[in-house]
């Protein structure tokens, strides 16, 4: 394991996000005096690269393992073993005190945009906070900036998230995550609390963003559909695995691994739908668990 | 083929603010609705009052009739209701934690719901709710367990294996596999359609998902600020819609378009009781005209139809 800890600007790797064979196991109360307390395996051996500018989907049901994954890139959580190589930094052994690039470089949007952000301040202040947390001059303009980027009037400044309908609080959380100049950003499920008018503007200002800013993104998400309209490269996972890494469209039209296969043919489709499937087609290929 | 359900000129009220107005419905037996509409369209609202289940404060008036029960359902008072509910009519709804009593077994559950109604005999309950289980592919020893030790997908079955133990002429689903993943909602859609149409039950399903709603529905009513404003079968709403509203919405879920942006509905929707008058479409709509502030009238029949003054798909206005 690298000890040697480059600064972020003296190297230009193409690589973003690299994550070698990551484990994550927790431990669960024991349930016997005798009896070793049993270990969930949330991670079993993750290894994926995320090239500069690329946009990387990672698609999976309940339990796979994705948002542990995400955490544990972000630094939110720490790994058993393997490593978290972010723009050239290994950032999985590092104190909290060292992760300060970290927290500037990569930023995070979450699913529920009701409890990622506080209820009691307001949204200026909101969309301020990453900015003044690492001592950057959090000024008036620069927040108004942000909420022009993602499409909101300058007033909403002065209001609480709960004023808002749930599509302009995911773009109060994604000028937030924003609001550091991230190179990298990170979207955990950030549609799939919407309706599908509004979640058609936020994949396109997501879209939008990340060409204008040149930004990394690594979207997260159950539906394989939104990630192939989304990302360039998605990687299948189930039960803490990776079983599947390609060109969205590829893994899309033609699956390999049998998992994928069942999760593609599980996903209805309104093209499917005309044509004549029916929900017993859903599952034609292999029974779920 | 009998009409079921019947609802004619449905309106639910808040106080002063009207959160569905004007829902004229129907379904056959052994046919499959759908209800679509985003959150705030009312869908739910409308398979509450059928069910009267409404929250206090909240009023329906107009008129639902169910066949095979000789009064009105709207107004009528609990005790006719209930006996009603889980018989006739039953409901699935999207969280199934909160569907199920959570210090009950699951066979003491199901077989509470046909003691209740007396379909089936005391001695008879448990074997029927083991064969209730088994249609819907879950194991008998689950009869044993609790709620808790079941996964978000099990709960469901279990859910709609209640629904279904009294064989009702009317199952609601209402949002039924929004929590689910998609193996998992593969599998309980497949088990509701082979649920309703081997007892030739009529089904209303809720979803704001188009593609589901197509897969499982043969017709389809599409709402948007608490009216229906395009109805017909499923295969032409949705390749021809006609309603802007209708072809907004199919555009914005075409994930499948091959240019980067998608095309998307302007605005937001409005909070209930904030929709304009007239088309309650008319401020998101870019066909939109003075005509608008006037309510446009529905065109077509009750089976197949819209409300709209500049519809899509015209040559020749």
């Amino acid at each position: 394991m690298p000890e040697h800890i480059p600064t972020t600007h003296e190297l230009q790797t193409p690589t973003a996000i690299q994550v070698v064979d990551l484990v994550r196991d927790y431990p669960r109360p024991r349930t016997s005096l005798f009896q070793p307390a049993p270990v969930v395996h949330a991670l079993r051996g993750v290894s994926l690269e995320v090239k500069q500018g690329e946009r990387f989907g990672i698609v999976g049901e309940s339990g796979c393992g994705k948002s542990t994954l995400l955490r544990i890139i972000a630094a939110l959580d720490r790994a058993t073993s393997g490593n978290v190589i972010v723009e050239g930094t290994d950032i999985t052994r590092l104190s909290d005190r060292r992760l300060r690039f970290l927290r500037e470089n990569l930023q995070l949007v979450f699913q529920d945009p009701m409890s990622s952000l506080d209820p009691r301040m307001r949204v200026r202040d909101i969309i301020a906070e990453p900015l003044v947390v690492q001592g950057h001059p959090a000024s008036g303009e620069r927040v108004r900036e942000l909420l022009e980027a993602v499409g909101l009037s300058a007033d909403a400044g002065g209001r609480y998230p709960h004023q808002f309908s749930g599509g302009q609080r995911q773009r109060i959380s994604i000028a937030r995550a924003l609001a550091p100049r991230p190179r990298i950003l990170i979207a955990d499920e950030p549609v799939s609390a919407l309706d599908v008018s509004v979640r058609a503007q936020v994949l396109n200002l997501i879209s939008d963003l990340v060409d204008e800013l040149n930004l990394t993104l690594v979207f997260v998400s159950h539906d394989l559909s939104v990630i192939k309209h989304v990302c360039d490269r998605v990687a299948v996972m189930n039960a803490g695995q990776i079983v599947e890494t390609g060109y969205t469209g590829d893994v899309y039209a033609a699956p390999q691994h049998p998992y994928t296969q069942r999760l593609v043919s599980a996903i209805p489709t309104l093209q499917r739908a005309l044509s004549g499937a029916t929900t017993s087609d859903l599952l034609a290929k292999g029974d779920p668990a | 083929m009998s009409d079921v359900l019947t609802v004619r000129g449905l309106s639910v009220t808040v106080r002063d603010t009207a959160l569905v107005s004007d829902v004229d419905l129907t379904v056959g037996a052994g046919e499959r609705v759908g209800l679509i509409g985003e959150s705030g369209s009312g869908k739910s609202l409308t398979a509450l009052s059928v069910l009267g289940l409404l929250p206090e404060d909240v009023y329906a008036g107009g008129s639902v009739r169910l066949d095979g029960v000789d009064h009105e359902l709207i107004g009528a008072d609990e005790r006719r209701m209930s006996q009603v509910r889980g018989r006739d009519i039953a409901m699935v709804f999207q969280e199934p934690m909160t569907a199920l009593n959570p210090t009950m077994r699951i066979g003491d559950q199901l077989a509470e719901a046909m003691l209740i109604h007396k379909t089936k005999p005391k001695s008879a309950a448990r074997a029927a709710a083991a064969e209730l289980l088994e249609r819907v592919q879950l194991p008998t020893d689950t009869l044993r367990a609790y709620p808790h030790q079941l996964s978000g997908g099990q709960r469901q079955r279990v859910v709609l294996a209640l629904a279904l133990a009294n064989d009702p002429s009317l199952l609601i689903c209402d949002e039924p596999t929004t929590a689910l993943d998609v193996t998992v909602q593969a599998l309980v859609l497949d088990l509701i359609v082979r649920g309703v149409m081997d007892r030739s039950s009529a089904l209303l399903f809720i979803t704001h998902d188009l593609a589901v709603v197509a897969t499982v529905c043969e017709r389809v009513l599409v709402m948007y600020g608490g009216r229906v404003v395009e109805s017909g079968p499923v295969v032409d709403v949705f390749t021809r819609p006609r309603h802007r509203y209708t072809e907004g919405l199919l555009a914005a879920s075409d994930l499948d378009t091959t240019s980067r942006r998608l095309t998307t509905i302007p605005g937001n929707v409005p909070p209930a009781g904030r929709f304009p008058s007239g088309c309650v479409f008319r401020t998101r709509c870019a066909h939109a005209t003075a005509l608008c502030e006037e309510s446009p009238p529905w065109s077509g029949d009750e089976a197949e139809g819209f409300a709209c003054h500049h519809p899509a798909g015209v040559t020749d206005a």
